[in-house]
């Protein structure tokens, strides 16, 4: 499980992190909305500390972090290995093939041999239907392939939680299927995921947990029923204005 | 005329094999090494305590100067220097040594510059798509960083070290026995000064072609994952 306890990150007069309190349960799948610049990446990227906030408690699993206290190297490098990361643009490595692309987090970081490496990824590529693009280089995929060996190379590191930061914001509808299809089998297979998405729809079919945030602030923690069914007048009003 | 260029390239060329080749290969090698350093510590941030984030702004403004300094003056002027004026401080090289230091520094100087801005051109989310999967530092720096710059950086430190072959004909200014200087004394010799000076700067030509051949080589190797791009 991850919990976060009065979380806060300001970034000159701006409150980015305001006060979160939160729980992401394993094998679950929680969605986060909100308008733009609510601070939804913002809260993902604390989770992989790729940002660090100014104060509040951070557990996962046995880790317990205090961020208003320097955190060790050793410490930041574990948690994310816990903490796989997909990006909106995939940011994949564009000078590395694909099975490369995949097996240098393995081989480097948990230090697995190369055949072993090989071997996982080539599973997961079967899994998201990209075996053939082993050889490959990234500039030769389409975006949504680009995508799914992004969370491919996530995958790899076999992390307890998987965290999507708009994973389908830059792709066409076609390849944003694709996408979602990819994390559609993963809900299904339990796997703890986090994703800031902008897609209602999405988040409807695959959410277990809704967390609403805005300002900074979480303005709903629920379930997808009480989300969609109960919404407050803000939650409301979100919905409609996501609408045409 | 045969005759004169018969027996005297031979021993220009040599000159170049025995002087201009390692004082050129040996000084760019250094020269990047000192480059890199400069370009890293130029763009770190300093970590650590009070102290330890002193020291390193202090390195910062010294690599900082060293580069200003010798950008800012002639490369000629820095070989004498070196040569002729360190021996008054009780500090003495011999013509190849302080050919060597010269060439060196006055290369990591330009090639730092070179190096820090290939790898401010590679992009934040590369640094950051390293991190999240947990690689250190040093990892990030040369399993993903350094390869992307170095494509980046190749045709500018070729022109580089292209131009130091050229400039190592400013050696002979030292006493270097390098091609140029040995093209000089032989003109004093057989008063041929048009016919030697063509054949020196033939030599150089070629060996500078040789070098573009290789650029072109690295660069199309480096640039594999670019060039399917277009296909």
């Amino acid at each position: 499980m991850i919990r976060l306890d009065h979380v806060d990150k300001q970034y000159m007069d701006h409150h980015a992190l305001d006060d979160i309190n939160v729980t992401f349960e394993d094998n679950q799948t929680t969605v986060i909305l909100g308008p733009s610049g609510a601070g939804k990446s913002t809260l993902l990227r604390s989770l992989n500390l790729l940002e660090q906030p100014q104060s509040g408690i951070y557990q996962i699993g046995d880790e317990k972090i205090d961020f208003s206290k320097e955190l060790s190297t050793k410490l930041v490098l574990r948690v994310r290995q816990l903490t796989g990361m997909v990006f909106q643009s995939w940011n994949l490595f564009p000078h590395l093939t694909i099975m490369q692309n995949i097996t240098e987090g393995p081989i480097y970081v948990l230090k697995q041999s190369k055949k072993l490496a090989e071997a996982r990824a080539l599973q997961l590529l079967q899994q998201v239907g990209l075996e053939e693009a082993k050889d490959r280089y990234p500039s030769q995929l389409s975006g949504g392939q680009q995508q799914r060996i992004s969370i491919c190379r996530a995958l790899a590191m076999d992390p307890e939680y998987i965290l999507f930061d708009e994973p389908t914001s830059a792709l066409d509808p076609e390849l944003e299927a694709q996408v979602l299809r990819v994390l559609l089998d993963l809900a299904k297979m339990k796997q703890s995921m986090v994703v800031v998405t902008h897609n209602i729809e999405f988040a409807r079919r695959v959410a277990d947990k809704i967390v609403f945030l805005e300002n900074g602030k979480i303005e709903f923690d629920g379930t997808v029923d009480e989300f969609f069914n109960h919404p407050t007048d803000r939650i409301h009003e979100f919905l409609t204005g996501m609408q045409f | 005329m045969w005759h004169i260029i018969v027996t005297s390239t031979p021993q220009i060329f040599w000159a170049g094999i025995k002087f201009t080749i390692p004082l050129a290969v040996i000084s760019f090698v250094i020269g990047f090494i000192i480059a890199v350093g400069t370009a890293l510590v130029r763009i770190s941030t300093p970590k650590g305590n009070s102290v330890t984030r002193s020291l390193w702004r202090l390195l910062k403004w010294f690599l900082s100067f060293y580069v200003w300094l010798f950008r800012s003056t002639p490369l000629l002027v820095q070989l004498f220097i070196i040569f002729f004026g360190l021996p008054n401080a009780g500090i003495q090289f011999s013509a190849f040594t302080a050919g060597i230091i010269t060439f060196s520094l006055n290369t990591g100087a330009y090639c730092s510059e070179t190096i820090r801005g290939a790898i401010s051109s590679i992009p934040e989310s590369q640094w950051e798509a390293a991190y999240s999967i947990g690689m250190t530092y040093r990892q990030v720096l040369f399993r993903i960083i350094f390869p992307q710059a170095l494509r980046v950086a190749l045709p500018p430190l070729s022109n580089s070290f292209i131009g130091l072959v050229k400039d190592t004909s400013l050696a002979s200014s030292i006493t270097i026995l390098e091609m140029f200087m040995v093209s000089q004394q032989i003109t004093a010799k057989n008063y041929e000064p048009l016919l030697m000076y063509t054949i020196v700067a033939v030599i150089y030509a070629l060996f500078c072609s040789v070098l573009t051949i290789l650029q072109h080589y690295l660069e199309k190797r480096t640039s594999r994952y670019v060039k399917v791009a277009g296909e």
